[in-house]
């Protein structure tokens, strides 16, 4: 599984980075990406699928097969 | 440019999918049933009242809405159009301070670089440096009631806390605190509806924190005054022009106050009547995460405005140049469509994309300042107060419009 945080949606809203701190990094305003390459490590996929669930903006895509 | 008196006729609303009026005492007291109305029937409604509005209703036209920040702009985000200040006035405010509080009341490319020297003082991690002062601040406040049996959790307790923290950050004294809360509900609550009475709060405001600016400049701090006046952002003028650091001051006073108070009140009016969730937030402390996320949703405090930029169709509404929207956040936190059982309180409701903080580049600066402030509130209280409820729930006063939230509500424990 891999997410992505679509960097032109983003509004800082960090709600992803408090479902799942381990999946999100926030820069010094507030907008989120993903830690590395967005790979999920296993057991993280529930916190993934919550992170795009409560986004706001719908900023975070997930793929689940990559 | 009017001194005229919009049309505020006050005779009850027959029809609110033609003529909603927000200031409708028992609207404000429980607008739930009117907004499941209207989305059924109505989605975008209208009114002629209080100078003339259309209100959405459903979650996804208030993101569509927000995102189109060609047509649905931020320059005037006030909900209410009673008539603009007089020209003397007017010109007293522009003349002396310029006025505007952005980046709340601009649109890109101002809103671009001025939300842009802001952001970073307010991610978690910032907001984290006030997070123990705020506790002391609650505590302080507990300790002078906690004897009585008795407090006001909206006038003792939650008006109490945002001014102070504020004002903490603004390197102000916060034994002024007092006094610019009364300005600023002189503004955005009795004001919203008195043109004099919210260009005099706004002309005492901008004075007083012109005083601050010019001290600040003298004398500068580690406060986010004299921050701002030596802030550099990409596309930003540099330095910033005083009247912007005076606007942008303006606007974390007013933005942050009564809007923190009324959803910390809020979310004290929920616990006061709901013994068992008390009760979970005791016994498991980390839900006070999303419980904080849930009362946001459920009892969002802020209505903001757009003005439209040019003609324009909108879900089969027309809509005409300089049409008010109001951008009913509260009502698409209800939407049944968006959320399951959006009436119930779920502590720990697992999808929750609420716009209590609105949606798109407007996004409330301060959200993660409020939240800190909620978190900490709710904590402090429960923690010496675990078991209280409303003592009169007849009693309990509510402020709507721009902001709502409880205004007297006593608790007995």
């Amino acid at each position: 599984m891999r997410i992505k945080v679509d960097t032109e949606k983003c509004e800082g809203h960090n709600r992803c980075f408090v479902v799942a701190a381990e999946l999100f990094e926030l820069d010094d305003s507030g907008y989120a990406h993903e830690v590395g390459d967005g790979k999920v490590p296993a057991g993280l996929e529930e916190k993934a699928r919550l992170a795009v669930t409560n986004c706001p903006e719908q900023a975070i895509s997930i793929d689940e097969d990559k | 440019m009017t001194t005229e008196p919009a049309k505020t006729h006050t005779e009850p609303v027959k029809d609110w999918t033609t003529d909603y009026d927000i200031f409708d005492p028992g609207y404000i007291r429980d607008p739930f049933p009117t907004w499941d109305d209207l989305r059924e029937k109505c989605p975008v409604a209208h009114t002629e009242r209080w100078g003339g509005s259309w209100m959405p209703t459903t979650y996804e036209d208030l993101r569509k809405i927000a995102a189109d920040i060609e047509i649905f702009s931020s320059r005037n985000p006030l909900v209410a159009n009673v008539g603009e200040p007089t020209e003397e006035v007017m010109a007293d405010l522009e003349n002396q301070f310029s006025v505007g509080a952005p980046p709340i009341s601009s649109d890109p490319p101002v809103h671009t670089w001025s939300r842009a020297l802001l952001l970073p003082k307010f991610s978690i991690k910032e907001v984290a440096r006030y997070e123990e002062e705020t506790r002391e601040l609650c505590r302080s406040l507990i300790d002078r009631f906690i004897d009585k049996g008795r407090a006001d959790a909206a006038v003792d307790y939650a008006q109490q806390i945002p001014s102070r923290v504020i004002a903490s950050m603004l390197g102000i004294p916060q034994e002024r605190a007092g006094e610019f809360t009364e300005w600023v509900r002189g503004f955005l609550e009795y004001g919203l509806t008195n043109v004099d009475l919210r260009s005099g709060a706004a002309m005492q405001i901008f004075s007083f924190l012109n005083e601050q600016v010019q001290e600040r400049k003298a004398n500068p701090g580690d406060d986010l005054i004299s921050y701002l006046l030596q802030a550099k952002a990409e596309g930003a003028p540099d330095p910033i022009p005083e009247p912007h650091v005076l606007g942008t001051c303006f606007l974390l006073l007013v933005a942050g106050i009564d809007t923190t108070w009324s959803s910390i009140g809020s979310a004290m009016w929920h616990l006061a009547q709901n013994p068992d969730d008390c009760k979970r937030l005791i016994d498991e402390p980390e839900l006070i995460t999303p419980a904080v996320e849930e009362l946001l949703r459920a009892y969002s405090p802020v209505t903001m405005a757009r003005e439209v930029t040019r003609d324009a169709q909108y879900n089969g509404c027309q809509m005409k140049e300089n049409d008010k929207i109001l951008m009913n956040f509260p009502a698409a936190n209800r939407d049944p469509k968006k959320f399951e059982n959006p009436d119930q309180v779920i502590l720990d409701r697992e999808v929750n994309p609420h716009i209590a903080f609105g949606v798109g580049i407007h996004r409330c600066a301060g959200s993660n300042l409020a939240r800190m402030e909620m978190r900490v509130a709710i904590e402090e209280w429960l923690k010496r107060i675990p078991e209280f409820r409303l003592e009169d729930p007849e009693a309990v006063t509510w402020a709507g419009g721009q902001v709502r939230g409880p205004r007297k509500c006593a608790v007995v424990f």
